[in-house]
């Protein structure tokens, strides 16, 4: 079967961008996760699972036993040796130097990436110039009408309340700034990773070489290229849409790859008997039975694109990020807030439409009726047409009332009610609170009894321990070859010469990571009994996910104070919607026969959670667990902003000071971490 | 299936086109080069104005300026004004590819200074702003006035009990701000011997709110931090007094062990908008204030929360005598 998305589903995915990008573009292990038969078909290999497990885990166990008075022998083993490190400081600098200097010389920047450089600019000015012709009204009635099209009534209402609501924050010029530059990065992702996806799905060659490509830019953390992209391109737009292409278009080859591969053997053979040519299979039978995954691929760049559009502004994307980010220099949380909120609303409406359009198309290959399909094809080019002179009769309208900017009268200021919030809020948590004392004081125990120990055994252990855990623990989650790129990953971090710093992120990213699963557990067990927690909580998901980052970062700063601690605080905000969603979507699937036959044998609540529900919905615990360190490592990248100290602080110091020593040294050992963390969590393989 | 097979034609005729478009602009912009110093922001000039980016630098200061500027450039001239926040390095490259028209506030880059105004003249001086900056380590008022001998930095170990946090591994914290600004902070304790860790806040948002929260607990610490800020309005600070700054005494980075210098802040054009940006050049390069002038709008910003433009309204409409001359 393929994964065709249930409304269920696919509602469930709405509004999550990272968490959807990771778990639906990876081909094997979430798309048996998520669809229940699917699950069924292996319930063996989940239970065995942990009976593997634990034979491992003793001789494992016998090894550190015998391993640890060994490090202790050799205490001055603690950090890596000068020796085996690279020092790539001169090289780096000289290089970021030379691109500097040659920049407006070169061949290789006038005749290539000037002209790529070019070619965004005149696209997002084109964009941009049409969305101000066609003024507020107009865009508006668009979106709404194409959304009245594709789903009806109910989202065209959404979809205008949603642009009135950017107009009314005061936000119109920067949204439409955003907007033209989305449109144009969704679009080249789109068709960059269609052409990838596309070579990947036809040829098992090009997909053995693009996987490791694809598998390692889905782990890598936004912040960390955008240095690069910067120094060859300067700030502004044209880096600011590359970097958002890089980010957004794995997921879409990945999603193209998938649907060409799963293409149903069946009408593959009946296409080929019938005489179709190699081409005319590809177009008639393959692409149109991967179009589900097509549409969800399309919606992964647009979600991916969004949270990239704020991380963005760091290098002068200008639009809504930028508007965050200077609200923040004041720290005036109610301003960057009512620059966030457009971004979420935006996130909503694409996302909600995007959707809709997948379950229309997703539907159309197999026609009920005769009828239904012709009245599919007339409405089409007629709906079309139609819904375009509507929306250009209100943009004439509009234009001829004279208010194709929004009415600066009406808007609405959020950012004092808001400030007074985050004022009372960070004033009367801070500290002396009775018994369980103030957010200070947590912030404080969290670093002193937790981080710091943590931190420090780490940095502590011999450097050939780490390696020796880090390819046991592989083993033990995946095969040899897991273990070989775990150890490598981690020796390449030393070579980087950046063990020291690693390992404090490293240890900050346990700790958060750790503090996520228990809360993101409990709360998703809490959801799963009862459906209406889960409706209330599922608002508050979508707006932690697509909320960027940077708007809550200084808050945290104001109740936990500047350090580690923040970082990890916005770290845990920012995963835990995606553990307690793929969780309570885990506990759901557990098969109702299964639960009913061991409540019938007097199974208590308890007993049924933890030896049932839970061993059965483990491809799901897995996956969140590997959810949650991804997006917990790309959080505390940017706690370098809040006082996170270690690679985040290096990535952020080679943004602003232009240092491409620093800055990439530190990103690639950020890519290392990375894969380190996501070998070891790597939901179970296909053996 | 039927459906399909009905479009074929459509899309091989749809193919074509493709490609001889492509084809086409592949001719077209292929033989000529691009050089990607000379390119506008795709948002500047949308409806046909003459328009000025600026760049604004993350602290409220520097917004200062940018709203000042920006509000009579749009009211008093007819410009139309685009901002992008940079942080302070990559802000000269863009001003040295025109993606920036101008910087209104730099504290002193000498390494970029030679890179672009002497050796590729991508970039021209635009005068003083007329405020000079001075950077420093600072202690809260309250904790100086109950001990004096505080604000002499031989005495600062004492003290480094008392300015402990988790984050300072056990030591005292001296706390910095953006990695983007100048400092010395890491070498200058090394080189005084001084038992203090300095902690990195990673942005002047966070030290902000950090120092804010300090001092509604009354609580001491140290920080590096500088003048004219408006937080000194709000949190009352006094400096430390570091070895006397001499010329040519923080020359080498690693040895540095003297105070920072007062700098008197720059302004920095590009070259080609400084020769051809008419009137807004002209502007620009008079463009002069003093440190209570800019004090008044930063406070406006950051203290009441008004937006920049509506701060630079205000103060423009109270003082006229001072921007009158900047316009002629």
């Amino acid at each position: 079967m393929t994964a065709t998305p249930t409304p269920a589903q696919a509602g469930s995915r709405a509004v999550v961008p990272a968490q959807t990008r990771k778990s639906a573009a990876r081909p094997a292990g979430p798309a048996s996760a998520r669809t229940a038969p699917a699950a069924q078909d292996r319930p063996r290999r989940g239970l065995r699972g942990p009976a593997a497990g634990r034979a491992f885990l003793l001789p494992t166990g016998i090894a550190l036993v015998l391993l640890i008075p060994l490090a202790a022998a050799f205490p001055g083993d603690g950090s890596w040796p000068a020796a085996l490190s690279v020092d790539l400081s001169g090289p780096l600098g000289r290089a970021g130097d030379w691109i500097i200097d040659h920049r407006d010389s070169h061949p290789l920047f006038l005749h290539f990436f000037g002209h790529v450089s070019n070619a965004v600019v005149v696209a997002v000015r084109a964009v941009y110039v049409l969305l101000l012709a066609a003024g507020w009204t107009g865009v508006t009635a668009l979106a709404a009408l194409v959304a009245c099209r594709l789903a009806g009534i109910r989202l065209a209402l959404t979809c205008a309340a949603a642009f009135a609501a950017c107009g009314l924050l005061g936000m119109w010029v920067p949204t439409m700034q955003t907007l033209a530059l989305m449109v144009v990065a969704v679009a080249a992702s789109v068709v960059l990773g269609a052409l990838l996806g596309l070579a990947a799905g036809l040829s098992p060659r090009a997909d053995r070489l693009l996987r490791p490509v694809l598998d390692t830019m889905q782990i890598l953390p936004a912040f960390a290229y955008l240095l690069p992209m910067v120094l060859v391109f300067g700030i502004g737009v044209p880096a600011a849409v590359l970097a958002t292409v890089v980010y957004a278009a794995p997921p879409m080859a990945r999603l193209t790859a998938l649907g060409l591969r799963e293409a149903d053997a069946g009408v593959m053979e009946a296409a080929a008997s019938l005489g179709a040519t190699g081409r005319q299979r590809l177009l008639t039978a393959r692409l149109p039975l991967a179009r589900p995954q097509l549409l969800l691929g399309v919606n992964q760049a647009i979600m991916t694109g969004l949270s990239m559009a704020v991380i963005a502004s760091v290098i002068g994307a200008g639009g809504l990020g930028d508007r965050v980010y200077q609200a923040l220099a004041s720290v005036d949380v109610g301003a960057a807030l009512a620059a966030g909120i457009p971004i979420v609303l935006l996130a909503v409406v694409l996302d909600r439409t995007a959707d809709a359009a997948g379950r229309r198309l997703g539907a159309a290959p197999v026609p009920l009726s005769e009828q239904h399909l012709l009245r599919r094809v007339f409405a089409g080019w007629y709906g079309r047409l139609l819904t375009l002179l509507a929306a250009v009769a209100v943009a004439v309208v509009g234009r001829m009332a004279g208010t194709t900017a929004w009415p600066g009268s009406w808007t609405l200021s959020l950012a004092e009610p808001v400030n007074s919030a985050v004022a009372w809020m960070t004033d009367h948590l801070y500290s002396g609170v009775p018994v369980i004392g103030g957010t200070a004081d947590w912030a404080a125990r969290f670093t002193g009894w937790i981080l710091d120990p943590l931190r420090g055994g780490l940095q502590a252990a011999p450097w050939w321990l780490l390696l020796l855990a880090a390819g046991a623990l592989a083993l033990l989650a995946g095969t040899w070859r897991t273990a070989l790129t775990a150890v490598l990953a981690l020796a390449a971090v030393g070579v980087l010469g950046v063990w020291e710093a690693s390992l404090d992120t490293l240890s900050q990213v346990l700790a958060a990571v750790a503090v996520t699963l228990v809360a993101g557990f409990a709360i998703a067990v809490g959801a799963a009994r009862s459906a209406r927690a889960e409706r209330l909580l599922r608002p508050v998901l979508d707006v932690c996910q697509t909320l960027p980052q940077f708007v809550y970062l200084i808050p945290v700063v104001a109740l936990f104070g500047v350090g580690r601690a923040p970082a990890a605080a916005a770290a845990i905000v920012y995963a835990l919607p995606a553990v307690v969603r793929i969780t309570v979507q885990g506990l759901r699937e557990v098969d109702p026969a299964v639960v009913e036959s061991a409540r019938s044998l007097g199974a208590t609540r308890g007993q049924l959670l933890r030896q049932v529900q839970l061993p059965l919905a483990r491809p799901a615990l897995l996956l969140a667990v590997n959810q949650a360190v991804v997006l917990v490592l790309a959080v505390v990248i940017i706690g370098g902003l809040v006082g996170g100290g270690a690679l985040g602080y290096d990535v952020v110091l080679g943004l602003a000071q232009g240092d491409l020593a620093t800055g990439l040294v530190a990103g690639a050992a950020i890519v290392c971490l990375g894969l380190l963390l996501d070998r070891l969590t790597q939901p179970a393989k296909e053996a | 299936m039927r459906d399909t097979n009905h479009r074929r034609p459509l899309r091989r005729r749809r193919g074509a086109a493709v490609l001889a478009a492509a084809t086409g602009l592949a001719v077209l912009t292929g033989c000529g080069a691009a050089d990607m110093t000379r390119q506008s922001s795709p948002y500047a000039a949308a409806e046909d104005a003459r328009t000025v980016t600026l760049s604004v630098q993350s602290w409220v200061g520097a917004q200062a300026n940018t709203a000042v500027a920006a509000y009579l450039l749009e009211h008093e001239l007819g410009y139309r004004v685009d901002t992008v926040q940079v942080d302070e390095v990559p802000a000269w490259d863009a001003l040295s590819q025109g993606r920036v028209d101008a910087i209104l506030e730099d504290w002193g880059h000498p390494e970029q200074e030679k890179r672009y105004v002497e050796g590729k003249k991508t970039i021209t001086r635009g005068g003083d702003l007329g405020v000079t900056g001075h950077i420093g380590w600072f202690v809260p008022t309250y904790f100086a006035e109950a001990h004096p001998d505080v604000t002499d930095w031989k005495n600062l170990d004492k003290y480094a009990d008392r300015l402990r946090t988790p984050e300072s591994r056990g030591k005292g914290q001296l706390l910095d701000g953006s990695p983007s600004y100048i400092t010395n902070d890491k070498a200058l304790v090394k080189n005084l011997d001084l038992d203090y860790e300095v902690v990195f806040a990673g942005s002047e948002a966070a030290q902000i709110t950090q120092i804010k929260q300090f001092a509604k607990e009354r609580k001491p610490f140290l920080t590096y931090w500088y003048e004219p800020q408006w937080l000194f309005e709000r949190v009352p600070m006094t400096e430390v007094k570091l070895p006397e700054y001499t010329e040519g005494c923080a020359d080498d980075p690693e040895k540095v062990a003297c105070a920072y210098p007062h700098t008197p802040l720059q302004k920095y054009l590009n070259t080609r908008f400084a020769q051809s940006g008419g009137e807004a050049a002209d502007f620009l390069k008079k463009f002069h204030w003093t440190k209570a002038q800019q004090n008044e709008v930063s406070l406006m910003i950051a203290e009441e929360k008004l937006s920049p433009q509506q701060a630079a309204k205000k103060w423009v409409e109270r003082n006229e005598d001072v921007w009158k001359p900047w316009l002629t």
